[in-house]
Order: structure tokens, then C-alpha cells, then sequence
């Protein structure tokens, strides 16, 4: 991906961090559609695709741009949208076309407070839309959530692999804070996936010295659509089985679990330092996968755990995939809606008064 | 003399070529088609130009114009 | 010396799903025809839409995608500018075009894009079984418009998109025929090559809309749609090319 090997930091924010790792991980095309907090992004898209020499188009509308990169997928090159909350609902139908065309493109979502235009403030309310599928139809999209950008970088470079490797839409789910905050981010990105990608055979570039492709979703006929979604499925299952990915802190002997994600994992990092210098065993696991929901990781923690905590920027989502997979445990819940974000000081008292 | 050659099991019987054969050659058989309708037929003896008009206006690719 | 009374290689030789007297036939015949007479059988990329064109990429014998209803031009805009080498077309009726996704039309129109459209306006929607489309005429009746298309019940007039693109600069070629009769197939194959030499003359984008006629949806015969295309649908939408 990158020449020169030698690690240099740069001062980045998140939204022009995850710009800069698309291009590096070989984006040919991108089109975005204004929305705060994430226009940093497309921004650095329009400057930096130029100078590479490939295709930016600031679409008429969420809609436009999530079909123009469908387009783009069609021929087999990597491609990329990002948008913010609102504009991500209008993009689901282009991604459940995509789901049902198998056809590989990431999506950015900097989250913001909703329902309907909310606020532009951080918030993770849309956790149920990014792992449940999102749009109509029976699939589901592999979802990551970095809590730096550092880590988005990383995290978009997989989604491109993911991506082609699965054939398959992949959300990179940030938030406001992690897309506008300026932190150091290492060049060149570290690539995660080590698999061999598959040639894209099914791609749509000329019927040349081979018979004519087609992509489609349509699957008129008995039960043809039945069996196109049943080997979804399994490519659902597989991905379930292979791509759990979490992250952890202070685990070894923790009695109280906090589990958070996104820039609220960062909060809830300090709360565990702040409980531990107060001798409480605290631990923080962390879900970078949302979909696949790691629960092999939490599971397997969960068995020394006392209480588990789950905090979020939301009236509670997350917590839904960790009562479903510690169904016999003590699940506490902290959330802040529209924009409110759990501080540490809050966290720390909510897993005080659990003691 | 250029000929009409007629798939009669492709024909959906729309009868647009027979309205638009300048020399009146075309007509609808009296049997039906596999489809169960009325085909196009070139009559027995008739006079074509290779206008291909009723190739042109053909949506199902019955016909073909031999010259 | 050639017969051109064959049907193209670029078009599969199996049965369509169309209706009888339905004009699709007719119009992927003429696409084939010119893809093949320019030789770009293994270059081109169609875009189907949704609507009875749906299943095109099961008649034509070129690479073909689907599209979302109304986004068969950003998905074209996305394939053109993946791929600029490539000949990039979409294939759209009316509802598709004209009304969910006229916003991409307008759009891709005024870019400039380097693409070629075919326009199949046949004055209604024929798959979803005949409501009104915004090129439905006035009085005609369809099952949204039961005692036909009338102004003053805020069912709007006829949309004429040709003459709704013809002033964008991004706009190089607009056209409109009929395939009512054998002159206007004729005509429309002339006008849908000269929207594909465009495109590989790169002057940007191109349109051919075409009157095509429902039988099945219009309760006429066959000849009957024809003759009303003629003495109806051409005051509405007259013929000839409107921007070069």
C-alpha cells in the first residue's frame, strides 16, 4: 500500500483520517452529499481523489451518491460514500441493493443525534439500523467502530478488504467526536486482513473473451430468491463465525465489566483508571465489530465478571446484543440520548453503586 | 423477389406487421400458435418489395427478410 | 450485400416477457443493433430500471446491471467514471426516469455525463399495471386516474423531460421519435447511434426518448396504440431532435 514504510505521525481529524486510508487502500471512486459532522470527509475526497488522479462526484442527494458508488462497485473497483446519520437513512436502499447484489463498497456513518434532523452533537443511536440490516430485506452488514483515528484509519482499510473478501456492503460507524477531533494518526495504515481476496469475476467491464455478466437483486421464479438468500445466510454465518473483533483494558481480574464503543469506549477507558486507583476491579471490553456482535470475547470474560455495565450514547441499543449474550448475567445500564454523552465521573458512580 | 420468412411460435398475433405491409402480403393464419394466438403469415404467392417494414415494426423477433 | 433485416448478435435469441404490441421489443432490438453496428459488444455496460425493462440483461448478450427504480443514472454516472473507457448507457421508462428518479435525471443531464439514455415513454406504468406517470395525457385514463388525467384535480400536466433538458449545457443530444411505424423504428435506430457516437466522441450527455406504445395498459389493440401514438401522443410530444 505504501512505499515508504517508515512510520510517521500526522495530526488528523477522524473524517479526513478515514479520507486518507480509503485512498491508501486503493479507493477509485467516491461521492458524498453534504451533511454535518461528517463533511471534513468529503472535503478531503474532493481534494485528495483529484490529485490521485480518480473519481470524486459531490452527488444531488444521499440517494444518488449511495447508487453512483453501487455503479462503481458494478466494475469491480473499491468505492466509497460517507454521511451522517439522516443521509445514512436514505442511503439504506442503495445498501440493501448492494447486500443483494453481493457487490463490495464501505460506508462511512459519523453519527449524529436523531430521530428525524436531531442535533449535530455525537450519539450512537443508530446502532439498531447498522447492525440490523438497516434497510429492507433479509441481510446484514459487517459494522466497525473505531474509537480513534488511528484506529478509524485501520478500520477502513479493513472494511475495503472485508468488503471485497465477503462481497459485501461493510459500515465503518463512527461518531461526531471521532470524526472531528484532531489526534495523531500513524502513516502508512497497518492492513489487519491477511486472506487472499478473490478476483472479481462477477464485475461488469465489457463482455470481453468471456460470456455477459449481470448484477442484480431481481430473482423472479420458484423458489430462486429462497436459495440466493439462504447462501446469504451462510455467508452471514461465516462472517458471524470469522469476524468478531473487540478490543479489551484491564481485564485480567476484573469483577465489573464496562462495555462501551466508539468515542464512548474512550470515556469509559478513563472511568476504569479512575476506579482502579479506588482499588475497584474495573475492566473495560470493547466491541470494534457491532456486527458481528463479539459475544464469543464476551462470553468468555464474562465468566469472572460480578456486574457488567454497558454505556452508550443512546437510550440503550448495544445493550440488547450483551443481554443476549450473557443472558444469565447482571446487566446494568447507562445511556444518554440526543447528543448526551455518559461522562467518566458518571460511570464511575454508576458502577460504585452497584458495589 | 424478396421473401418473409415467419417463427409462427414466437408471434404474439399484434398484427402490425400485417397493418403495415405496404403490398397487403402479410395476414393473421385462421389456427392458432403455440401461444394460442392467430399468427402472422406470409400468403402463399405473394408479391415483396424488402421494404422490411414488418421486420422493423416486429417486437419478437418473428421475422426475417430474405432477398 | 447485407441483410439488415436480421436480428443482432448483441440480442439473445430467446422469448421476451413483453406483451403483445409492446414496443420494448422493438427498442432493445434497435440497441443492439446500433451496440453491434459500432462494434461495442465488449465495451458496453447497460443499465436496466425498474419497470417492465427490468429483465433487459436477460435479452441483451452484453454486460448489463440492474438499477434501483429512478437511479439507473447515478448508477451509469458511478460505472462511467469507475470505468471512463467503457460505453455506458441506461435504458429507463418514464416512471422510472421522468418521475422517482428525475432528480437524478436532472442531475446526470446537467453534469454533463458522458452517457447515453434511451427514454421509453409510453405515457403511464405498465408493470406496477397502469397508474398514471407524469407523461400520462391529459384525459387518459389509468387506475390512479380513473375518470382520466385532469388538470384540475392537481394531477398536473404532461412532463416533457426533453424540453425540461435541452436548455442544461451539460446536455450535447436530445431526441424524440416513435416506433409506432416502421419509418419511426428507422428513425429512433438513426437517433439512439447518434447518442452513442456522442458518447464515444465524449460530448457529453445524450438522450433519445422514445414514444412506445402499451397496448395491454391503454385497453387498445396493437394497431390501435399505434394510431393513437400518431394522432395523440405526437401534439403532446412532438417528433425530432430538439437539441444537437
Amino acid at each position: 500500500m505504501e512505499k515508504n514504510k517508515k512510520l510517521t505521525k500526522v495530526l488528523m481529524s477522524g473524517n479526513e483520517a478515514m479520507g486518507e486510508a480509503a485512498i491508501r487502500a486503493g479507493c477509485k471512486f467516491y461521492s458524498g452529499y453534504p451533511i454535518t459532522p461528517q463533511n471534513e470527509l468529503t472535503a478531503y475526497m474532493a481534494r485528495r481523489m483529484r490529485e490521485e488522479g480518480r473519481a470524486f462526484v459531490q452527488a444531488e442527494s444521499e440517494l444518488a451518491a449511495i447508487n453512483m458508488i453501487f455503479g462503481a462497485a458494478v466494475t469491480g473497483v473499491r468505492t466509497m460514500t460517507s454521511s451522517s446519520s439522516p443521509g445514512i437513512s436514505l442511503k439504506q436502499e442503495g445498501i440493501s441493493y448492494l447486500a443483494g447484489c453481493q457487490l463490495p463498497a464501505v460506508i462511512i456513518n459519523v453519527m449524529r443525534g436523531g430521530p428525524g434532523l436531531g442535533n449535530i452533537d455525537s450519539s450512537q443511536s443508530d446502532y439498531f439500523q447498522s447492525t440490523r440490516g438497516g434497510g429492507h430485506g433479509d441481510y446484514f452488514t459487517p459494522t466497525l467502530a473505531p474509537w480513534s483515528a488511528e484506529e478509524a484509519t485501520k478500520l477502513v482499510v479493513l472494511a475495503f478488504d472485508l468488503a471485497d473478501y465477503y462481497r459485501t456492503p461493510v459500515l465503518v460507524l463512527a461518531d461526531a467526536i471521532i470524526g472531528q477531533m484532531m489526534e495523531p494518526v500513524g502513516l502508512p495504515f497497518e492492513r489487519m486482513f491477511k486472506k487472499k481476496l478473490p478476483k472479481k469475476t462477477w464485475a461488469l467491464t465489457g463482455a470481453k473473451k468471456r460470456p455477459a455478466n449481470a448484477v442484480m437483486s431481481l430473482l423472479l421464479g420458484d423458489r430462486v430468491l429462497q436459495r440466493h438468500n439462504e447462501r446469504l445466510g451462510r455467508k452471514w454465518d461465516k462472517i458471524k463465525e470469522k469476524e468478531q473483533r473487540f478490543d479489551t483494558y484491564k481485564v485480567q481480574d476484573a469483577k465489573y465489566l464496562i462495555v462501551a464503543y466508539g468515542s464512548q469506549a474512550r470515556i469509559a477507558f478513563e472511568a476504569v483508571d479512575i476506579l482502579r486507583k479506588q482499588n475497584i476491579k474495573a475492566g473495560l471490553f470493547r466491541p470494534i465489530s457491532l456486527w458481528p456482535y463479539p459475544e464469543k470475547g464476551l462470553k468468555e470474560l464474562a465468566k469472572g465478571v460480578k456486574k457488567v455495565l454497558v454505556v452508550e450514547q443512546s437510550l440503550g441499543q448495544m445493550v440488547e446484543d450483551v443481554r443476549a449474550a450473557l443472558p444469565l448475567g447482571e446487566i446494568s445500564f447507562l445511556g444518554k440520548a440526543g447528543g448526551g454523552i455518559p461522562l467518566a465521573k458518571e460511570i464511575v458512580g454508576a458502577i460504585k453503586k452497584s458495589l | 423477389m424478396a421473401k418473409v420468412k415467419i417463427e409462427k411460435d414466437r408471434c404474439k398475433g399484434c398484427e402490425l406487421c400485417v397493418f403495415y405491409c405496404p403490398l397487403k402480403s402479410l395476414e393473421l393464419s385462421s389456427d392458432l400458435n403455440k401461444r394460442g394466438v392467430r399468427a402472422a403469415n406470409f400468403k402463399k404467392d405473394a408479391k415483396c418489395s424488402g421494404c422490411g417494414f414488418c421486420f422493423l415494426i416486429c417486437a419478437d423477433r418473428c421475422i426475417k427478410v430474405e432477398k | 450485400m447485407k441483410n439488415e433485416f436480421l436480428p443482432p448478435k448483441s440480442l439473445r435469441d430467446v422469448n421476451t416477457h413483453y406483451c403483445s404490441g409492446c414496443g420494448h421489443g422493438i427498442l432493445h432490438r434497435l440497441v443492439a443493433q446500433v451496440i453491434d453496428e459500432l462494434g461495442l459488444r465488449e465495451r458496453v455496460i447497460g443499465v436496466a430500471p425498474v419497470g417492465c425493462a427490468v429483465l433487459a440483461y436477460n435479452y441483451w448478450d452484453f454486460d448489463v446491471s440492474e438499477a434501483a427504480h429512478g437511479r439507473a443514472l447515478a448508477v451509469a454516472t458511478g460505472i462511467k467514471r469507475s470505468r471512463p473507457e467503457k460505453i455506458v448507457f441506461t435504458y429507463q421508462g418514464d416512471g422510472d426516469l421522468a418521475s422517482i428518479g428525475i432528480a437524478e435525471t436532472l442531475h446526470t443531464a446537467n453534469r454533463g455525463e458522458n452517457l447515453t439514455c434511451v427514454f421509453v415513454n409510453n405515457a403511464c406504468y405498465g408493470m406496477t399495471g397502469g397508474q398514471m406517470a407524469p407523461t400520462t395525457m391529459i384525459g387518459q385514463k389509468t387506475t390512479t386516474t380513473p375518470w382520466g388525467r385532469d388538470p384540475a384535480f392537481g394531477e398536473g400536466w404532461p412532463l416533457k423531460v426533453s424540453e425540461l433538458l435541452a436548455p442544461l449545457k451539460g446536455v450535447s443530444y436530445l431526441a424524440r421519435s416513435s416506433i409506432s411505424k416502421p419509418q419511426g423504428v428507422r428513425q429512433t435506430y438513426q437517433y439512439i447511434k447518434k447518442a452513442f457516437i456522442n458518447q464515444i466522441e465524449k460530448k457529453g450527455f445524450s438522450m433519445v426518448e422514445v414514444l412506445s406504445p402499451c397496448p395491454t395498459i391503454w385497453k387498445k389493440t396493437p394497431i390501435e396504440a399505434a394510431k393513437w401514438i400518431d394522432q395523440e401522443m405526437v401534439k403532446e410530444f412532438p417528433l425530432g431532435v430538439i437539441k444537437e
